[in-house]
């Protein structure tokens, strides 16, 4: 049984050499098959007493496992080496850009109204729209702007024919809106409004957003946090926010809103004017046949391209209408 | 309304500095615009006396003055042509600096020693006038500083007056209004009526009573008017942004910036018979004051004698009879003009001016004679002459009404938001001078002062309560509603989801004018014309858009001129179709695309993106939207004849989709492929609620077939044949492969199907689909003349 021993020395020897999966199967075959080296020990067996047998059994068993082991370790190694090589010659330039359409984007005017109809749809506002071609009474008679009013002065009005006109804000929007519902609103409406006049910070189209609060119990108080609130989270900033009295014929208190915008030279707050606002004057409600009594109601109003350019750093209000994909590419 | 802080002071004069002052009126509602000092910064000027004046050997235009004021008389060398011996001038000693960092230094002019200069008002930054030196009244103190002497340590101050605020347009409104803000008493000046010295009356008749509720005249005999305005008025006039013109004109500017009352001086020796108040008559005409001839419409009030128009009523008077240094005696006016009279008068003629600016807010109605008695005594003061009897014509029924405002404690607290205690309330109406006639504790009864036309419901009480209180002093509190849930259909989709799927397809967002260049919209939609603006801001901005291609291929033109050759955009929004006597706007989507499909690069290559990318996107965004939409051959004037598709949504069209037209693009002068499509919004985002239905689990049979059919033939015909014949259980029809190529011939083309079947409940067997498909391919052949390809 000392040929046991070399044979299996020897097994081991050729599993070693074998340089591919199909060397080492000839070598299992050599070894271990029906007609192998090892295999054919068992045959010896039979010279053997009755009580010898199963310890040579065993030792046969013991170097067919020995050299079976070793076949398939080597085998594992080699197809591990395989898979290497062959992915060794699939590797690719990861850095290379990618293949397909690439993506566009929204105009920063889209972009600042979807955030805004954010904030107040979040508050359960509602968003309401109305046509651009307006007729005279919506856009001023019903908001306390008579025909002979000096405040048609400061729109500059579009006009088709004396009754028909480019909407100058979106304030008729509220008109229609309480016109069409029952108290209580609390509404916005974006959208575009023109004003005959065009130069360096004016073009005659922009956007603006209204929005309405129609309540029992509402305050001046109410609107002020509300447009605060709107304020500090649209700039994502804890500004300082202050109330001017103004003036507008559809609402009364009236105000304008300055936000802190940087310091003067000495020190002091340098305020700059985002918005106006006010309690809803009670003439207004009569045109849309509310009960000022019963009902209070605060409105708001804010230009659109410039939140949007306080916000983004857009220094010429002109580019937003000029839509060079340089520039709109910036906001996508 | 632009005044002087000193002018201010003389009326109130809080001890507060200039920028606490301009915050407080800011914060009280008359927003400061801006300040700027009455003067250019400079020091070492003092008010010099020419002593003699000679001529300079060696050159033409110079003189060589002797002056005094300095701390001795020097000679200095000057070239303004006015100067003379005797005049008291600005002089800038050696050692001044003057406005602009120039120092004066002892010089030779020609070969003359000049120790100093005599100014003009522009070298001293006091205006743009440097036509000569600044001529100084005799009795200015020679050796005077000249700061001191003209009161240099102010500023013009600029209010931003909202129209309401028509009682703010004088000094004595915003002194009033200080006056409340700071606490402080405010003193009028001597205001006293000046007795008449002559019996020579005006002859007024007031025939539009309606218009003109209030008119006085009074004549001033014997007036001098080659007087000089004193320079202290034309200081006061100078900082409240109005040049002195002469006596008589100062004189009435500075009344109407004092006590805010428009007035008008005419010559009375141009007037025919007597003052007549009266509208225009039909073509009348009148040459105003800044020589302009306007054709009068018979809406206009005017101030007219027997014969003619001599002024229109509120705005601007007649060159003809308008004052001059001639002028013996003179017709002063003062009047109470309705301000819806007035509104948009002058702005019809092209005007606008002081007086007009005023009356169409409101002047204080009972303001009249006040302003009258005031400007006499400084007429008679400055000019001279003798005043006549005022004669005033007055319908107290067409005058405002004294009105009477109820403020409730209740409502006010409840608009502010907090209760502010009653004595508080009381303080502040009071000081505003706004009488409290009756009051019971939670309510108090207001008369109105005629000078602010403003108030006139409990709201315009409540707003002064709280700007005088301060809106900043408010509280803050968060408003309570109703929690109710609001109704969200879900089949409407938002139109963000659109642009969101766009943007996601490589598009970009426009925003264009929705009004366009009517030629670039005829080119486009010849069939259709635009509503026209009345007043459009320039001719190709001139008609609403009735597609949103007209404002995206001026963009996409801008674009390609700035060397982008890949452009994809969209825009959202109405356009404006006239329907019958109706507008229609409708919201709608578009879109436009050039240059290659792919951004180029090593992987995408460069193809051009042709209808069916776009068609692809498009029929992505109707699945992403549930709707489906049908395309058809179709005929468009802006796109290909071959390359039109029309969009439909059951039998509604609901857009267009093609290629551009080769002769639209050389029109509109593009490069490249244009594809360009347009939807109306509305129909496609309104999709469906998904509603499950089970599906097979049984396996799915594929047959391919290829055909060679005519060109005239559409695949949307294969599709119905196909359809129509494969039996209930085709699930899916697919064309894999369209081919044209000279082996087929002329006109024809092969086409490549796969057809899929599938039962709900069991495996269709072999024999089944053998038998459909043998169907199809019988019926292609009879009615389409299809053959099959081997």
């Amino acid at each position: 049984m000392e040929n046991l021993e070399q044979l299996v020395q020897d097994g081991l020897t050729a599993v070693k050499n074998a340089e591919s999966l199909q060397a080492l199967d000839q070598v299992r075959v050599e070894y271990l098959g029906k007609k192998g080296v090892i295999t054919q020990q068992a045959k010896t067996l039979g010279k053997l007493s009755a009580e010898e047998r199963p310890a040579a059994g065993q030792k046969i068993n013991e170097a067919k496992g020995q050299v079976e082991q070793a076949i398939n370790a080597r085998r594992a190694s080699l197809e591990e080496a395989a898979i290497a090589d062959r992915l060794a010659g699939e590797s690719i330039d990861v850095t290379l850009p990618g293949r397909g359409q690439d993506v566009g984007g929204l105009h920063p005017v889209t972009r600042t109204l979807q955030r805004i109809e954010q904030f107040f749809t979040n508050a359960g506002y509602s968003v309401e729209r109305g046509p651009e071609i307006e007729d005279d009474y919506h856009n001023f008679e019903a908001l306390n702007i008579p025909g002979h009013h000096p405040a048609r002065a400061m729109h500059d009005t579009f006009y088709f024919n004396p009754g028909t006109l480019l909407r100058t804000h979106t304030s008729p929007v509220q008109i229609r809106t309480m016109e069409a519902g029952r108290p209580p609103f609390r509404m916005i409406c974006p959208g575009r409004v023109y004003r005959c006049d065009s130069d360096m910070t004016h073009t005659p189209m922009f956007h603006q957003v209204e929005g309405l609060l129609v309540e029992r119990n509402v305050s001046f108080a109410d609107l002020k946090s509300t447009v605060e609130e709107f304020l500090r989270v649209f700039f994502e900033q804890d500004l300082q926010v202050r109330f001017r009295p103004s003036y507008f014929p559809f609402t009364e208190p009236s105000a304008e809103v300055d936000i802190e915008w940087g310091r003067e030279a000495d020190g002091s707050v340098k305020w700059l004017e985002v918005m106006g606002c006010g309690m809803v004057h009670p003439k207004v409600f009569e045109h849309c046949g509310i009960d000022a009594e019963e009902y209070r109601g605060f409105a708001f109003g804010l230009g659109v391209e410039r939140l949007a350019m306080l916000r983004y750093g857009v220094n010429d209000l002109r580019m937003f209408f000029e839509n060079d994909l340089r520039f709109l590419r910036q906001f996508r | 309304m632009k005044f002087s802080e000193k002018w201010l002071r003389e009326w109130v004069n809080p001890a507060i500095g200039t920028q606490e002052l301009m915050d407080q009126l800011t914060m009280a509602g008359l927003e400061v615009d801006g300040f700027e000092p009455v003067a250019g910064e400079f020091s070492g000027v003092i008010v010099g006396e020419v002593r003699s004046v000679a001529p300079h050997p060696d050159a033409d235009k110079l003189r060589v003055c002797e002056v005094a004021g300095g701390d001795e008389v020097v000679q200095v060398v000057c070239g303004a042509p006015n100067v003379r011996e005797g005049m008291k001038v600005p002089f800038a000693v050696v050692g001044a600096v003057l406005p602009g960092d120039f120092s004066i230094k002892k010089a030779k002019l020609r070969g003359q020693p000049s120790n100093g200069m005599l100014c003009s008002e522009s070298e001293l930054g006091l205006s743009d006038d440097h036509a000569g030196l600044m001529e100084l009244p005799a009795d200015a103190t020679t050796g005077q500083d000249m700061s001191d002497y003209l009161g240099l340590n102010d500023v013009s101050i600029d209010v931003d007056l909202t129209p309401n605020r028509a009682d703010c347009l004088s000094l004595r409104g915003l002194a009033r209004e200080v006056g409340v803000l700071t606490g402080q008493p405010v003193q009028e000046p001597g205001l006293r009526a000046v007795p008449a010295s002559h019996d020579q009356k005006p002859a007024i008749v007031v025939e539009a009573p309606a218009e003109c509720p209030r008119y006085l005249g009074r004549i001033i005999r014997n007036v001098d008017l080659s007087a000089e305005t004193p320079l202290w008025m034309v200081e006061k006039l100078r900082r409240s942004g109005i040049r002195s013109i002469d006596a008589a004109v100062d004189i009435t500017n500075y009344v109407m910036l004092e006590l805010g009352q428009p007035l008008h001086a005419f010559d009375r020796a141009e007037i025919e018979g007597g003052i007549v108040v009266r509208l225009a008559r039909e073509s009348e005409e009148l040459v105003l004051l800044d020589g302009q001839t306007v054709k009068l419409t018979p809406d206009t009030l005017v101030i007219a004698d027997h014969e003619k128009p001599l002024a229109i009523a509120g705005v601007m008077g007649g060159e003809h009879s308008g004052v001059s240094e001639r002028t013996r005696d003179i017709v002063l006016e003062s009047a109470w003009f309705e301000p819806v009279a007035l509104a948009g008068k002058a702005r019809h003629y092209g005007l606008h001016t002081d007086a007009s600016h005023r009356f169409e807010r409101g002047v204080d109605y009972q303001l009249a004679r006040t302003a009258m008695e005031r400007a006499t005594a400084l007429l008679l003061q400055i000019t001279g002459g003798e005043a006549g009897e005022i004669v005033e014509v007055a319908s107290e029924a067409h005058l405002p009404q004294e009105r009477q405002v109820t403020l409730r404690s209740g409502r006010l607290n409840a608009v502010l938001g907090m209760a502010i205690d009653a004595a508080r309330v009381e303080d502040i109406l009071t000081r505003l001078g706004l009488d409290i006639v009756d009051s019971t504790g939670d309510r108090w009864t207001i008369r109105v002062p005629s000078y602010r036309p403003d108030i006139s419901i409990e709201e315009d009480l409540i707003e002064e309560v709280g700007r005088i209180y301060g809106y900043n002093n408010l509280p803050v509190t968060e408003p309570v509603g109703s929690l109710a849930m609001r109704p969200k259909p879900e089949a409407l989709r938002p139109a963000s989801a659109v642009r969101n799927f766009l943007v996601s397809r490589g598009y970009q967002e426009a925003i264009t004018y929705s009004f366009v260049d009517p030629k670039v919209q005829e080119i486009l939609d010849p069939e259709r014309e635009g509503i026209a603006l009345a007043n459009p801001i320039s001719a190709d901005l001139a008609v609403m858009r009735t597609t949103l291609w007209s404002g995206l291929v001026k963009t996409l033109e801008y674009n390609q001129k700035r060397q982008q050759p890949r452009i994809r955009l969209f825009e959202t929004g109405l356009r404006f179709i006239r329907e019958g006597d109706q507008i229609e706007q409708q919201p709608m989507l578009a879109g436009i695309v050039t240059g290659s499909q792919l951004p180029e690069n090593w992987a995408n290559g460069r193809r051009e993106a042709d209808f069916f990318d776009v068609k692809g996107e498009l029929e992505s965004l109707f699945r992403l939207l549930g709707v489906g939409v049908r395309f058809e051959a179709g005929k468009h004037p802006a796109l290909h004849p071959g390359q039109t598709a029309r969009l439909l949504l059951g039998e509604r069209q609901v857009g267009w989709l093609g290629t551009m037209h080769p002769q639209v693009q050389k029109k509109l002068d593009l490069n490249g492929t244009i594809l360009m499509f347009e939807l109306f919004l509305n129909p496609i985002v309104s999709g469906y609620v998904p509603n499950f239905k089970e599906f097979s689990k049984f396996p799915e049979v594929r047959r391919d077939l290829a055909i060679i059919i005519g060109n005239e033939i559409a695949f949307a015909d294969v599709d119905r044949v196909v359809r129509d014949n494969a039996g209930e259980r085709l699930t899916a029809l697919r064309a894999f492969d369209v081919y044209e190529g000279e082996k087929l011939g002329e006109g024809k083309r092969s086409l490549a199907l796969s057809l899929f079947w599938q039962h709900p409940e069991r495996t269709l067997n072999d024999d089944e689909v053998h038998e459909l498909f043998n169907r199809v391919i019988d019926a292609l052949q009879k009615e389409l003349g299809a053959t099959l390809r081997s």
